[in-house]
């Protein structure tokens, strides 16, 4: 480059500050669509909108999954005595302590809705095997109980909640909190 | 760059690098130190420019590459998606399908400068062969993109220039299937289309490698056509042609964004809008503009092996241009015979390119004979006669002195 006494700045000075600084917020913008396109399009986001659920043909006791958002969900149609068992446990001593009011809504204990996917490493638990009367999980021996609470093995957290809605007393509506009181 | 470097890192840990692996020093006397003639004119920052266009279409290519489906049952619909619902998917189509026609402009504008100015003569005759090899790969290149959208004109284009290898004696048909993957352009061919449109790229950007480093070993020629003699002929490449590289790449990016944005699908043609139809050809199969000249070439001679011999023979005897030039004088500027002739040549290229998007009948069918016979007499006949018969323009003593005058 020419050699400039220190002292001034000259008008080449600018020109090169501010080419260089149109540049850089040139090369910023030119960076948000290549890194934005890997985001959800809109037929994903389509695709993730909530999923509604007849829970009529449900029997007492039984699990079925569906999926949302490509993870399955369980629903548990769980009997009294599932209930029971949920509830008489000593909350202190779980490995992810939750009380069983804290995985149902009030008013629908019967019913058990969590992502089925084992909070350990991804795998899908297999449901109405294992100890605690829940899901076993056949990859690291993860065991769940009927509130889909971790009990034994290398999983550190109760299956998560989706989140959801009951429209009516036998329709819940999966991918929406609804602002109703339970 | 001949010598040792005069690339000094002042940091320690570049200090470090450096006797490592040279790449600070060769950047340096390649790309700012480098001894650039004073006189170049704005016609030179076309390398510059097709760098760069080399390198949207890359990135922007790899990223449509995450969304697109190379299935003839998907493409067309995988295209659409991006277009709808990938975030800035219309934005990244837009720039990669009118960065190819921009791309083959700037490549263009660069050929008719290297003709223009005899930047192909010695000892740049390499130099102009790997053009010319960077040209055949960008017309591949560009051929099998636009197959990938899976339109009625990608279709019918794959079908049309597959063709051409049928009017090969003998092995034609066999060399065809091969192409195909079938009996007619489908999957297998789309899928190979694919694989080698993402491929090819890499390939023209190695060989642009050794563009420059050929350009490096004889210098860059300048608009008088004569050898710098001394420093006073040249500037170090930064920042003056850096500058002046940045600050055309700039008003060719407007260019480009009155495109993109205002006007995305003049260049194209409806028809690729139409999902492929293999039952159905369109009332008009036209090319891409960029290669209207080579069409009207082809269908000028009305025999099929023939015309397929011209249509190649148009563009390979471009790699014989410094040998076909017998004049010892460079630059068209100390030329008035070969200028004429030469901007006849310009009118003749483009006047075929015109052509080639009219359907081949009538006046139009003449014009394409009248001026694919002035394209090969160019080569054939003008330029080796002019080298003896033409009285050339006294060479200035110096560059510096045909930019400063005699006090230089």
């Amino acid at each position: 480059m020419t050699t400039v006494s220190s002292a001034e700045h000259t008008r080449r000075d600018f020109l090169y500050i501010a080419t260089g600084a149109v540049g850089a917020v040139g090369a910023a913008a030119a960076l948000v669509p290549l890194i934005a396109q890997m985001n959800p399009d809109a037929s994903t986001i389509a695709a993730g909108a909530p999923v509604d659920v007849d829970l009529g043909p449900i029997a007492d006791g039984q699990i079925v999954k569906v999926f949302w958002r490509s993870k399955p969900i369980f629903i548990f149609h769980r009997t009294k005595h599932d209930i029971e068992l949920a509830q008489k446990v000593d909350v202190a001593s779980l490995p992810d302590p939750a009380p069983d009011s804290e995985r149902v809504k009030k008013g629908h204990e019967q019913w058990l809705v969590v992502i089925g996917i084992c909070t350990h490493l991804g795998c899908i638990p297999l449901p109405h095997e294992g100890s605690y009367d829940g899901w076993f999980c056949p990859c690291h021996g993860s065991q769940y109980d009927s509130a889909g609470r971790i009990r034994q093995g290398p999983a550190p957290k109760n299956l998560y909640l989706p989140p959801y809605a009951f429209l009516s007393d036998s329709k819940i509506r999966i991918g929406e909190e609804s602002n109703k009181p339970a | 760059m001949s010598g040792p470097s005069t690339y000094q890192p002042q940091n320690k840990v570049l200090q470090w690098f450096e006797k490592r692996l040279p790449i600070g020093g060769l950047i340096h006397s390649s790309f700012v130190a480098y001894p650039t003639p004073r006189n170049l004119n704005y016609w030179w920052t076309f390398g510059g420019i097709l760098s760069f266009m080399l390198g949207v279409q890359i990135v922007t290519g790899i990223v449509l590459a995450m969304h697109y489906t190379p299935h003839v049952d998907m493409a067309f619909n995988s295209v659409e998606a991006i277009m709808r619902d990938v975030n800035y998917g219309w934005l990244l189509r837009y720039v990669h399908a009118n960065g190819a026609s921009m791309f083959f402009f700037a490549v263009y504008v660069h050929m008719f400068r290297g003709m223009y100015y005899g930047s192909y003569k010695e000892p740049r005759e390499v130099l102009w062969i790997l053009g010319v090899i960077l040209y055949l790969l960008m017309m591949a290149t560009g051929f099998m993109g636009y197959v990938l959208v899976w339109g009625q004109m990608s279709f019918w284009a794959a079908t049309v220039i597959t063709n051409l290898f049928s009017a090969i004696p003998g092995i034609g048909d066999t060399i065809v299937t091969w192409l195909w993957g079938g009996y007619a352009v489908g999957n297998p061919t789309l899928n190979r289309f694919y694989s080698l449109h993402y491929l090819l790229p890499f390939v023209i950007a190695g060989v642009v490698v050794l563009h420059i480093w050929a350009l490096h070993v004889a210098g860059q020629n300048n608009p008088a056509g004569i050898e710098p003699k001394t420093d006073k002929d040249t500037v170090p490449f930064t920042p003056y042609a850096t500058v002046k590289d940045a600050f055309f790449i700039g008003c060719f990016c407007i260019l480009f964004a009155w495109f993109i944005f205002f006007i995305p699908n003049y260049l194209g043609h409806p028809d690729n809008y139409i999902p492929a139809n293999p039952a159905q050809t369109p009332a008009e199969i036209v090319p891409e503009w960029y290669y209207l000249p080579f069409y009207a070439i082809l269908r000028s001679i009305p025999n099929k092996l023939l015309g397929v011999c011209a249509l190649f023979g148009s563009i390979l005897i471009l790699a014989f241009l410094p040998w076909l030039d017998t004049s010892k004088v460079r630059s068209a500027r100390y030329r008035p015979m070969f200028r004429q002739f030469f901007w006849l040549f310009v009118i003749a290229a483009v006047g075929l390119g015109y052509l080639g998007s009219k359907p081949p009948e009538g006046i139009y069918v003449i014009l394409s004979r009248v001026f694919a016979f002035y394209y090969f007499a160019f080569f054939l006949i003008v330029l080796p006669l002019l080298g003896i018969f033409e009285k050339t323009k006294p060479l200035p003593n110096s560059i510096s002195e045909s930019v400063l005058g005699a006090k230089a």
